[in-house]
Protein backbone atom coordinates (compact mmCIF):
# COMPACT_ATOMS: atom_id res chain seq x y z
CA UNK A 1 0.00 0.00 0.00
CA UNK A 2 1.16 3.46 -0.88
CA UNK A 3 -0.44 6.31 1.11
CA UNK A 4 -0.02 8.90 -1.63
CA UNK A 5 -1.68 6.68 -4.26
CA UNK A 6 -4.44 5.84 -1.80
CA UNK A 7 -4.96 9.53 -1.13
CA UNK A 8 -4.96 10.51 -4.79
CA UNK A 9 -7.54 7.78 -5.47
CA UNK A 10 -9.63 9.12 -2.60
CA UNK A 11 -9.48 12.71 -3.89
CA UNK A 12 -10.23 11.52 -7.41
CA UNK A 13 -13.40 9.76 -6.22
CA UNK A 14 -14.43 12.87 -4.25
CA UNK A 15 -13.79 15.07 -7.29
CA UNK A 16 -16.00 12.78 -9.38
CA UNK A 17 -18.68 13.05 -6.75
CA UNK A 18 -18.39 16.84 -6.70
CA UNK A 19 -19.47 16.99 -10.32
CA UNK A 20 -22.65 15.10 -9.45
CA UNK A 21 -24.87 17.22 -7.17
CA UNK A 22 -27.61 14.61 -7.17
CA UNK A 23 -25.37 12.01 -5.55
CA UNK A 24 -24.27 14.54 -2.96
CA UNK A 25 -27.92 15.27 -2.22
CA UNK A 26 -28.61 11.56 -1.99
CA UNK A 27 -25.85 11.24 0.58
CA UNK A 28 -26.44 14.33 2.68
CA UNK A 29 -30.10 15.30 2.35
CA UNK A 30 -32.11 12.16 1.62
CA UNK A 31 -31.45 10.31 4.92
CA UNK A 32 -32.47 13.38 6.92
CA UNK A 33 -35.64 13.76 4.84
CA UNK A 34 -36.52 10.07 5.25
CA UNK A 35 -35.96 10.45 8.95
CA UNK A 36 -38.45 13.32 8.97
CA UNK A 37 -40.88 11.01 7.19
CA UNK A 38 -40.48 8.39 9.92
CA UNK A 39 -41.03 11.09 12.54
CA UNK A 40 -44.29 12.27 11.00
CA UNK A 41 -45.39 8.66 10.53
CA UNK A 42 -45.46 8.19 14.31
CA UNK A 43 -46.46 11.74 15.15
CA UNK A 44 -50.01 10.89 16.22
CA UNK A 45 -49.33 7.79 18.28
CA UNK A 46 -50.73 7.76 21.78
CA UNK A 47 -48.23 6.78 24.43
CA UNK A 48 -48.74 5.43 27.89
CA UNK A 49 -46.89 7.66 30.38
CA UNK A 50 -43.19 6.71 30.65
CA UNK A 51 -43.21 4.76 27.36
CA UNK A 52 -40.50 5.80 24.86
CA UNK A 53 -41.69 7.10 21.50
CA UNK A 54 -41.63 4.62 18.60
CA UNK A 55 -39.61 7.21 16.71
CA UNK A 56 -36.83 6.92 19.27
CA UNK A 57 -36.59 3.21 18.47
CA UNK A 58 -37.30 3.15 14.72
CA UNK A 59 -35.66 6.47 13.87
CA UNK A 60 -32.51 5.36 15.65
CA UNK A 61 -32.34 2.14 13.64
CA UNK A 62 -32.86 4.17 10.48
CA UNK A 63 -29.67 6.07 11.32
CA UNK A 64 -27.89 2.76 10.75
CA UNK A 65 -29.94 1.50 7.82
CA UNK A 66 -30.08 4.55 5.52
CA UNK A 67 -26.30 5.02 5.26
CA UNK A 68 -25.93 1.32 4.49
CA UNK A 69 -28.46 1.42 1.65
CA UNK A 70 -27.27 4.72 0.16
CA UNK A 71 -23.58 3.81 0.18
CA UNK A 72 -24.22 0.32 -1.17
CA UNK A 73 -26.07 1.79 -4.11
CA UNK A 74 -23.54 4.54 -4.82
CA UNK A 75 -20.50 2.34 -4.49
CA UNK A 76 -21.73 -0.55 -6.55
CA UNK A 77 -22.67 1.75 -9.43
CA UNK A 78 -19.48 3.81 -9.21
CA UNK A 79 -17.27 0.74 -9.14
CA UNK A 80 -19.21 -0.86 -11.97
CA UNK A 81 -18.65 2.24 -14.07
CA UNK A 82 -14.97 1.91 -13.27
CA UNK A 83 -15.04 -1.67 -14.53
CA UNK A 84 -17.05 -1.04 -17.69
CA UNK A 85 -15.38 2.20 -18.78
CA UNK A 86 -11.99 0.49 -19.07
CA UNK A 87 -10.45 2.74 -16.44
CA UNK A 88 -10.14 -0.19 -14.05
CA UNK A 89 -8.18 -2.25 -16.56
CA UNK A 90 -6.03 0.78 -17.23
CA UNK A 91 -5.39 1.34 -13.53
CA UNK A 92 -4.47 -2.30 -13.05
CA UNK A 93 -1.81 -1.92 -15.75
CA UNK A 94 -0.20 0.89 -13.71
CA UNK A 95 1.82 0.66 -10.49
CA UNK A 96 -1.35 1.37 -8.48
CA UNK A 97 -1.88 -1.35 -5.89
CA UNK A 98 -5.33 -2.94 -5.63
CA UNK A 99 -5.49 -2.04 -1.94
CA UNK A 100 -4.79 1.61 -2.79
CA UNK A 101 -7.76 1.56 -5.11
CA UNK A 102 -10.19 -0.20 -2.77
CA UNK A 103 -9.18 1.65 0.36
CA UNK A 104 -9.13 4.90 -1.63
CA UNK A 105 -12.75 4.23 -2.49
CA UNK A 106 -13.56 3.17 1.05
CA UNK A 107 -11.90 6.30 2.49
CA UNK A 108 -13.62 8.68 0.08
CA UNK A 109 -17.05 7.24 0.79
CA UNK A 110 -16.28 7.06 4.52
CA UNK A 111 -15.63 10.80 4.50
CA UNK A 112 -18.99 11.31 2.82
CA UNK A 113 -20.55 8.82 5.24
CA UNK A 114 -19.23 10.77 8.21
CA UNK A 115 -20.80 13.96 6.83
CA UNK A 116 -24.01 12.04 6.23
CA UNK A 117 -24.05 10.62 9.75
CA UNK A 118 -23.50 14.08 11.26
CA UNK A 119 -26.36 15.57 9.27
CA UNK A 120 -28.77 12.69 9.96
CA UNK A 121 -27.91 12.33 13.63
CA UNK A 122 -28.00 16.10 14.11
CA UNK A 123 -31.46 16.17 12.53
CA UNK A 124 -32.67 13.34 14.74
CA UNK A 125 -31.43 15.01 17.92
CA UNK A 126 -31.99 18.69 17.38
CA UNK A 127 -34.99 18.77 15.06
CA UNK A 128 -36.92 15.75 16.28
CA UNK A 129 -35.65 15.64 19.84
CA UNK A 130 -34.54 12.02 19.79
CA UNK A 131 -33.95 10.86 23.35
CA UNK A 132 -31.72 7.84 24.00
CA UNK A 133 -29.60 6.82 26.97
CA UNK A 134 -26.20 6.56 25.28
CA UNK A 135 -23.86 9.14 23.79
CA UNK A 136 -24.67 10.49 20.31
CA UNK A 137 -21.02 9.95 19.35
CA UNK A 138 -21.64 6.19 19.34
CA UNK A 139 -24.61 6.69 17.03
CA UNK A 140 -22.43 8.63 14.59
CA UNK A 141 -19.72 5.99 14.80
CA UNK A 142 -22.18 3.17 14.06
CA UNK A 143 -23.71 5.15 11.17
CA UNK A 144 -20.28 5.61 9.62
CA UNK A 145 -19.47 1.95 10.13
CA UNK A 146 -22.66 0.76 8.43
CA UNK A 147 -21.99 3.20 5.59
CA UNK A 148 -18.55 1.67 5.17
CA UNK A 149 -20.19 -1.75 5.31
CA UNK A 150 -22.37 -0.63 2.40
CA UNK A 151 -19.22 0.51 0.57
CA UNK A 152 -17.47 -2.82 1.10
CA UNK A 153 -20.46 -4.91 0.00
CA UNK A 154 -21.08 -2.58 -2.93
CA UNK A 155 -17.49 -2.93 -4.13
CA UNK A 156 -17.82 -6.70 -3.86
CA UNK A 157 -21.22 -6.97 -5.57
CA UNK A 158 -20.15 -4.78 -8.47
CA UNK A 159 -17.85 -7.61 -9.53
CA UNK A 160 -20.86 -9.80 -10.24
CA UNK A 161 -22.76 -7.28 -12.33
CA UNK A 162 -22.15 -6.52 -15.98
CA UNK A 163 -24.45 -3.53 -16.32
CA UNK A 164 -25.74 -0.82 -14.02
CA UNK A 165 -29.15 -2.47 -14.26
CA UNK A 166 -27.71 -5.70 -12.88
CA UNK A 167 -25.93 -3.76 -10.13
CA UNK A 168 -29.22 -2.26 -8.98
CA UNK A 169 -30.72 -5.77 -8.93
CA UNK A 170 -28.48 -6.56 -5.98
CA UNK A 171 -30.52 -4.16 -3.84
CA UNK A 172 -33.46 -6.55 -3.28
CA UNK A 173 -31.11 -9.52 -3.00
CA UNK A 174 -28.43 -8.19 -0.65
CA UNK A 175 -29.94 -5.18 1.07
CA UNK A 176 -33.65 -5.78 1.66
CA UNK A 177 -33.29 -9.17 3.44
CA UNK A 178 -30.88 -7.52 5.85
CA UNK A 179 -33.39 -4.75 6.55
CA UNK A 180 -36.17 -7.28 7.12
CA UNK A 181 -34.11 -9.45 9.43
CA UNK A 182 -32.08 -6.86 11.32
CA UNK A 183 -34.62 -6.49 14.14
CA UNK A 184 -36.43 -3.45 12.80
CA UNK A 185 -39.79 -5.16 12.32
CA UNK A 186 -39.54 -8.08 14.73
CA UNK A 187 -37.00 -8.38 17.52
CA UNK A 188 -34.45 -10.97 16.49
CA UNK A 189 -34.97 -13.21 19.54
CA UNK A 190 -38.68 -13.46 18.67
CA UNK A 191 -38.08 -14.72 15.10
CA UNK A 192 -38.43 -18.40 14.27
CA UNK A 193 -35.16 -20.20 14.70
CA UNK A 194 -34.31 -20.42 10.99
CA UNK A 195 -34.72 -16.70 10.48
CA UNK A 196 -32.84 -15.97 13.69
CA UNK A 197 -29.88 -18.02 12.48
CA UNK A 198 -29.91 -16.20 9.14
CA UNK A 199 -30.20 -12.89 10.95
CA UNK A 200 -27.17 -13.84 13.05
CA UNK A 201 -24.93 -14.07 9.99
CA UNK A 202 -26.05 -10.78 8.43
CA UNK A 203 -23.86 -7.78 9.29
CA UNK A 204 -26.64 -5.19 9.46
CA UNK A 205 -28.17 -7.11 12.41
CA UNK A 206 -25.09 -6.30 14.46
CA UNK A 207 -25.12 -2.64 13.50
CA UNK A 208 -28.78 -2.34 14.53
CA UNK A 209 -28.12 -4.27 17.73
CA UNK A 210 -25.29 -1.85 18.49
CA UNK A 211 -27.67 1.08 18.08
CA UNK A 212 -30.13 -0.59 20.48
CA UNK A 213 -27.31 -1.03 22.99
CA UNK A 214 -26.56 2.69 22.76
CA UNK A 215 -30.24 3.47 23.24
CA UNK A 216 -30.52 1.34 26.37
CA UNK A 217 -27.44 2.16 28.41
CA UNK A 218 -25.59 5.36 29.03
CA UNK A 219 -22.15 3.75 29.11
CA UNK A 220 -20.87 1.50 26.31
CA UNK A 221 -21.65 -2.17 26.95
CA UNK A 222 -19.40 -5.05 26.05
CA UNK A 223 -22.05 -6.22 23.61
CA UNK A 224 -21.79 -2.86 21.82
CA UNK A 225 -18.06 -3.34 21.42
CA UNK A 226 -18.65 -6.87 20.14
CA UNK A 227 -21.23 -5.56 17.63
CA UNK A 228 -18.74 -2.99 16.34
CA UNK A 229 -16.02 -5.61 16.01
CA UNK A 230 -18.33 -7.93 14.03
CA UNK A 231 -19.38 -5.18 11.62
CA UNK A 232 -15.76 -4.09 11.17
CA UNK A 233 -14.81 -7.71 10.44
CA UNK A 234 -17.52 -7.87 7.75
CA UNK A 235 -16.15 -4.64 6.25
CA UNK A 236 -12.62 -6.04 6.09
CA UNK A 237 -13.83 -9.37 4.71
CA UNK A 238 -15.86 -7.53 2.06
CA UNK A 239 -12.89 -5.42 1.00
CA UNK A 240 -10.62 -8.45 0.96
CA UNK A 241 -13.03 -10.46 -1.20
CA UNK A 242 -13.51 -7.42 -3.45
CA UNK A 243 -9.75 -7.21 -3.94
CA UNK A 244 -9.78 -10.83 -5.09
CA UNK A 245 -12.23 -9.88 -7.83
CA UNK A 246 -9.78 -7.31 -9.21
CA UNK A 247 -7.66 -9.30 -11.61
CA UNK A 248 -4.71 -7.72 -13.32
CA UNK A 249 -4.72 -10.53 -15.86
CA UNK A 250 -7.97 -11.62 -17.47
CA UNK A 251 -8.88 -14.12 -20.16
CA UNK B 1 -4.60 4.74 -59.94
CA UNK B 2 -1.39 4.10 -61.73
CA UNK B 3 0.40 1.69 -59.44
CA UNK B 4 -0.05 -1.15 -61.93
CA UNK B 5 2.22 0.63 -64.36
CA UNK B 6 5.06 0.72 -61.85
CA UNK B 7 4.91 -2.98 -61.17
CA UNK B 8 8.01 -4.93 -62.15
CA UNK B 9 6.50 -7.21 -64.75
CA UNK B 10 7.19 -10.97 -64.67
CA UNK B 11 8.94 -11.54 -61.34
CA UNK B 12 7.79 -14.18 -58.82
CA UNK B 13 4.76 -12.98 -56.85
CA UNK B 14 6.53 -12.96 -53.49
CA UNK B 15 9.98 -11.82 -52.53
CA UNK B 16 11.84 -14.20 -50.20
CA UNK B 17 11.40 -13.47 -46.49
CA UNK B 18 14.36 -11.36 -45.37
CA UNK B 19 16.70 -12.80 -42.76
CA UNK B 20 15.89 -10.05 -40.28
CA UNK B 21 12.22 -9.36 -40.86
CA UNK B 22 12.09 -6.40 -38.54
CA UNK B 23 14.36 -4.62 -40.95
CA UNK B 24 16.47 -3.34 -38.08
CA UNK B 25 19.60 -4.38 -36.32
CA UNK B 26 19.24 -2.29 -33.19
CA UNK B 27 18.32 -3.28 -29.66
CA UNK B 28 15.12 -5.22 -29.05
CA UNK B 29 12.43 -3.90 -26.73
CA UNK B 30 9.97 -6.76 -26.86
CA UNK B 31 10.62 -10.33 -27.81
CA UNK B 32 7.80 -12.78 -28.35
CA UNK B 33 8.31 -16.51 -28.72
CA UNK B 34 5.60 -19.00 -29.50
CA UNK B 35 2.83 -16.85 -28.03
CA UNK B 36 -0.47 -18.66 -27.97
CA UNK B 37 -3.71 -17.38 -26.49
CA UNK B 38 -6.86 -19.48 -26.37
CA UNK B 39 -10.21 -18.17 -25.27
CA UNK B 40 -12.95 -20.73 -24.59
CA UNK B 41 -10.95 -23.33 -26.48
CA UNK B 42 -10.56 -21.17 -29.59
CA UNK B 43 -7.08 -19.98 -30.48
CA UNK B 44 -7.14 -16.19 -30.68
CA UNK B 45 -3.41 -16.03 -31.26
CA UNK B 46 -1.54 -19.04 -32.56
CA UNK B 47 2.20 -19.45 -32.15
CA UNK B 48 3.39 -15.90 -32.66
CA UNK B 49 7.10 -15.10 -32.62
CA UNK B 50 8.54 -11.69 -33.34
CA UNK B 51 10.80 -8.94 -32.06
CA UNK B 52 9.88 -5.31 -31.59
CA UNK B 53 12.82 -2.95 -32.04
CA UNK B 54 13.55 -0.31 -29.47
CA UNK B 55 12.98 3.35 -30.23
CA UNK B 56 10.94 2.59 -33.35
CA UNK B 57 7.33 2.68 -34.36
CA UNK B 58 6.01 -0.80 -34.97
CA UNK B 59 2.66 -1.07 -36.70
CA UNK B 60 0.34 -3.94 -35.80
CA UNK B 61 -1.97 -4.37 -38.74
CA UNK B 62 -4.74 -6.73 -39.57
CA UNK B 63 -8.47 -6.94 -40.13
CA UNK B 64 -10.95 -6.67 -37.26
CA UNK B 65 -10.87 -9.78 -35.13
CA UNK B 66 -7.37 -10.77 -36.19
CA UNK B 67 -6.08 -10.65 -32.60
CA UNK B 68 -4.45 -7.23 -32.52
CA UNK B 69 -5.94 -6.19 -29.20
CA UNK B 70 -5.26 -9.58 -27.61
CA UNK B 71 -1.63 -9.34 -28.72
CA UNK B 72 -1.31 -5.89 -27.18
CA UNK B 73 -2.99 -6.97 -23.97
CA UNK B 74 -0.56 -9.87 -23.73
CA UNK B 75 2.42 -7.51 -24.03
CA UNK B 76 0.99 -5.19 -21.39
CA UNK B 77 0.46 -8.19 -19.13
CA UNK B 78 -3.30 -8.00 -18.67
CA UNK B 79 -4.05 -11.01 -20.88
CA UNK B 80 -3.86 -14.60 -19.68
CA UNK B 81 -1.74 -16.50 -22.15
CA UNK B 82 -1.88 -20.20 -22.96
CA UNK B 83 1.72 -20.74 -24.01
CA UNK B 84 4.83 -18.88 -25.07
CA UNK B 85 7.34 -16.45 -23.68
CA UNK B 86 6.96 -12.69 -23.73
CA UNK B 87 9.93 -10.60 -22.73
CA UNK B 88 9.06 -6.93 -22.42
CA UNK B 89 11.85 -4.46 -21.61
CA UNK B 90 13.97 -7.37 -20.40
CA UNK B 91 11.35 -8.67 -17.99
CA UNK B 92 8.48 -11.13 -18.35
CA UNK B 93 5.29 -9.42 -19.53
CA UNK B 94 3.20 -8.23 -16.62
CA UNK B 95 6.21 -7.92 -14.29
CA UNK B 96 5.33 -5.35 -11.59
CA UNK B 97 8.30 -3.20 -12.64
CA UNK B 98 6.86 -2.99 -16.14
CA UNK B 99 3.77 -1.25 -14.81
CA UNK B 100 5.96 1.83 -14.45
CA UNK B 101 7.47 1.54 -17.89
CA UNK B 102 4.67 0.35 -20.17
CA UNK B 103 1.91 2.74 -21.19
CA UNK B 104 -1.27 1.26 -22.62
CA UNK B 105 -4.03 3.16 -24.38
CA UNK B 106 -7.08 0.99 -24.96
CA UNK B 107 -9.19 1.25 -28.06
CA UNK B 108 -12.14 2.80 -26.26
CA UNK B 109 -10.83 5.88 -24.50
CA UNK B 110 -10.67 4.93 -20.83
CA UNK B 111 -10.82 8.14 -18.83
CA UNK B 112 -13.20 9.46 -16.20
CA UNK B 113 -15.95 11.35 -17.98
CA UNK B 114 -16.97 13.24 -14.86
CA UNK B 115 -13.49 14.65 -14.23
CA UNK B 116 -11.85 17.55 -16.01
CA UNK B 117 -9.08 16.92 -18.52
CA UNK B 118 -6.40 18.06 -16.09
CA UNK B 119 -7.86 16.04 -13.19
CA UNK B 120 -7.77 12.91 -15.35
CA UNK B 121 -4.15 13.38 -16.35
CA UNK B 122 -3.24 14.35 -12.81
CA UNK B 123 -4.72 11.19 -11.36
CA UNK B 124 -3.07 8.83 -13.84
CA UNK B 125 0.14 10.81 -13.32
CA UNK B 126 -0.09 10.43 -9.56
CA UNK B 127 -0.15 6.63 -9.77
CA UNK B 128 3.18 6.93 -11.60
CA UNK B 129 4.45 9.42 -9.05
CA UNK B 130 4.58 12.35 -11.45
CA UNK B 131 3.71 15.92 -10.53
CA UNK B 132 1.07 18.46 -11.54
CA UNK B 133 3.69 20.16 -13.70
CA UNK B 134 4.23 16.92 -15.62
CA UNK B 135 0.49 16.69 -16.22
CA UNK B 136 0.39 20.21 -17.61
CA UNK B 137 3.40 19.58 -19.83
CA UNK B 138 1.76 16.45 -21.25
CA UNK B 139 -1.47 18.33 -21.93
CA UNK B 140 0.50 20.94 -23.82
CA UNK B 141 2.20 18.23 -25.87
CA UNK B 142 -1.11 16.78 -27.05
CA UNK B 143 -2.57 20.24 -27.64
CA UNK B 144 -5.15 20.12 -24.88
CA UNK B 145 -3.90 22.96 -22.65
CA UNK B 146 -6.81 25.21 -23.52
CA UNK B 147 -9.27 22.47 -22.56
CA UNK B 148 -7.56 21.60 -19.27
CA UNK B 149 -10.53 22.54 -17.11
CA UNK B 150 -13.21 21.14 -19.40
CA UNK B 151 -15.06 18.03 -18.21
CA UNK B 152 -14.03 15.04 -20.28
CA UNK B 153 -17.66 14.18 -21.10
CA UNK B 154 -18.04 17.54 -22.89
CA UNK B 155 -15.19 16.91 -25.32
CA UNK B 156 -15.41 15.87 -28.95
CA UNK B 157 -14.41 12.34 -29.91
CA UNK B 158 -10.94 13.35 -31.03
CA UNK B 159 -10.26 15.45 -27.94
CA UNK B 160 -11.54 12.64 -25.76
CA UNK B 161 -9.13 10.09 -27.19
CA UNK B 162 -6.27 12.57 -26.84
CA UNK B 163 -7.05 12.79 -23.11
CA UNK B 164 -6.75 9.02 -22.99
CA UNK B 165 -3.40 9.28 -24.75
CA UNK B 166 -2.23 12.01 -22.38
CA UNK B 167 -3.09 9.78 -19.42
CA UNK B 168 -0.65 7.19 -20.78
CA UNK B 169 2.06 9.69 -21.73
CA UNK B 170 2.14 11.24 -18.27
CA UNK B 171 3.82 8.09 -16.88
CA UNK B 172 6.71 8.64 -19.34
CA UNK B 173 6.61 5.02 -20.56
CA UNK B 174 9.58 3.40 -22.28
CA UNK B 175 7.12 1.28 -24.25
CA UNK B 176 3.87 2.79 -25.41
CA UNK B 177 1.16 0.42 -26.63
CA UNK B 178 -1.62 2.18 -28.53
CA UNK B 179 -4.72 0.36 -29.70
CA UNK B 180 -6.07 2.12 -32.79
CA UNK B 181 -5.26 5.62 -31.51
CA UNK B 182 -6.20 7.40 -34.73
CA UNK B 183 -9.62 5.86 -35.35
CA UNK B 184 -12.26 8.53 -35.83
CA UNK B 185 -9.81 11.42 -35.91
CA UNK B 186 -9.77 13.99 -38.66
CA UNK B 187 -6.83 13.98 -41.12
CA UNK B 188 -5.15 17.03 -39.57
CA UNK B 189 -5.21 15.53 -36.11
CA UNK B 190 -4.01 12.17 -37.42
CA UNK B 191 -1.03 13.82 -39.07
CA UNK B 192 -0.28 15.70 -35.83
CA UNK B 193 -0.40 12.53 -33.80
CA UNK B 194 1.85 10.60 -36.16
CA UNK B 195 4.34 13.47 -36.04
CA UNK B 196 4.22 13.27 -32.28
CA UNK B 197 4.71 9.51 -32.31
CA UNK B 198 7.71 9.96 -34.58
CA UNK B 199 9.17 12.54 -32.20
CA UNK B 200 8.70 10.18 -29.27
CA UNK B 201 10.39 7.35 -31.14
CA UNK B 202 13.23 9.76 -31.90
CA UNK B 203 13.65 10.30 -28.17
CA UNK B 204 13.92 6.55 -27.61
CA UNK B 205 10.36 5.49 -26.80
CA UNK B 206 9.28 2.23 -28.35
CA UNK B 207 5.81 2.41 -29.85
CA UNK B 208 3.49 -0.39 -30.85
CA UNK B 209 0.49 1.00 -32.70
CA UNK B 210 -2.38 -1.04 -34.06
CA UNK B 211 -4.54 -0.01 -36.95
CA UNK B 212 -6.70 -1.49 -39.62
CA UNK B 213 -6.10 1.46 -41.91
CA UNK B 214 -3.22 0.44 -44.12
CA UNK B 215 -2.20 3.92 -45.20
CA UNK B 216 -1.05 4.46 -41.61
CA UNK B 217 1.48 1.69 -42.13
CA UNK B 218 3.69 4.11 -44.03
CA UNK B 219 4.33 5.98 -40.76
CA UNK B 220 5.75 2.84 -39.15
CA UNK B 221 9.28 1.56 -39.38
CA UNK B 222 8.32 -2.06 -39.11
CA UNK B 223 5.01 -3.86 -39.56
CA UNK B 224 3.46 -6.92 -37.98
CA UNK B 225 0.72 -8.31 -40.18
CA UNK B 226 -1.87 -10.38 -38.37
CA UNK B 227 -4.67 -12.42 -39.78
CA UNK B 228 -6.95 -14.77 -37.85
CA UNK B 229 -4.48 -15.02 -35.00
CA UNK B 230 -1.52 -15.82 -37.22
CA UNK B 231 1.45 -13.57 -37.79
CA UNK B 232 1.66 -13.49 -41.58
CA UNK B 233 4.81 -11.46 -41.84
CA UNK B 234 7.05 -8.96 -40.14
CA UNK B 235 8.47 -6.51 -42.61
CA UNK B 236 9.07 -2.87 -43.43
CA UNK B 237 6.54 -0.85 -45.44
CA UNK B 238 8.94 -1.00 -48.38
CA UNK B 239 9.16 -4.75 -48.17
CA UNK B 240 5.38 -4.91 -48.06
CA UNK B 241 5.18 -2.84 -51.23
CA UNK B 242 7.68 -5.15 -52.87
CA UNK B 243 5.91 -8.31 -51.83
CA UNK B 244 2.52 -6.97 -52.84
CA UNK B 245 4.02 -5.64 -56.04
CA UNK B 246 2.28 -2.32 -55.61
CA UNK B 247 2.89 1.06 -53.97
CA UNK B 248 -0.61 0.91 -52.56
CA UNK B 249 -0.10 -0.53 -49.06
CA UNK B 250 -3.78 -1.40 -48.77
CA UNK B 251 -3.66 -3.45 -51.93
CA UNK B 252 -0.30 -4.96 -51.02
CA UNK B 253 -1.74 -6.06 -47.69
CA UNK B 254 -4.84 -7.51 -49.33
CA UNK B 255 -2.70 -9.49 -51.71
CA UNK B 256 -0.61 -10.76 -48.86
CA UNK B 257 -3.43 -11.81 -46.54
CA UNK B 258 -5.44 -13.38 -49.28
CA UNK B 259 -2.49 -15.65 -49.53
CA UNK B 260 -2.85 -18.24 -52.27
CA UNK B 261 -1.61 -17.32 -55.75
CA UNK B 262 -5.02 -17.77 -57.40
CA UNK B 263 -6.64 -15.43 -54.90
CA UNK B 264 -3.83 -12.98 -55.42
CA UNK B 265 -4.48 -13.14 -59.12
CA UNK B 266 -8.16 -12.48 -58.52
CA UNK B 267 -7.38 -9.45 -56.41
CA UNK B 268 -5.01 -8.25 -59.09
CA UNK B 269 -7.56 -8.64 -61.83
CA UNK B 270 -10.22 -6.98 -59.72
CA UNK B 271 -7.86 -4.08 -59.23
CA UNK B 272 -7.22 -4.09 -62.94
CA UNK B 273 -10.93 -3.85 -63.58
CA UNK B 274 -11.06 -0.86 -61.27
CA UNK B 275 -8.17 0.73 -63.12
CA UNK B 276 -9.95 0.33 -66.41
CA UNK B 277 -12.99 2.20 -65.14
Amino acid sequence: MNPSMLWSTCTRVLLQLRSDPRSIALILVVPAVLLALVYWLYQNETLAPGMPRTFDRVGLMMLGIFPFVVMFLLTSITMLRERTSGTLERLLSTPLHKADLLFGYALAFSIMAAAQALVATGTAYWVFGMAIAGNAGWVVLISVLTAVLGVALGLLCSAFAHTEFQAVQFMPVVVIPQILLCGLFVARDQMNSVLEVISNVLPLSYAVDGLQQVAQSSSPTSQLVWDLVVVAAFVLAGLLLASLTLRRRTA
Amino acid sequence: MSHRAQMPAPEPPFAPVPADPSGTHGPISVSVEGLRVCRRGVAVLANISCNIPQGRITGLLGPSGSGKTTFMRALVGVQKITAGTLTVLGRPAGDPQNRHDVGYVTQAASVYRDLSVLENVNYFGSVHGSSRQDAKAVLASVGLSVLANRKARNLSGGEFSRVSLACALVGKPALLVLDEPTVGLDPVLRADLWAQFAAMAEEGTTLLISSHVMEEASHCQTLLLLREGLLLAQLTPDQLRQRGETDDLELAFLRLIQGTPTETAEVASAAEGEDAR
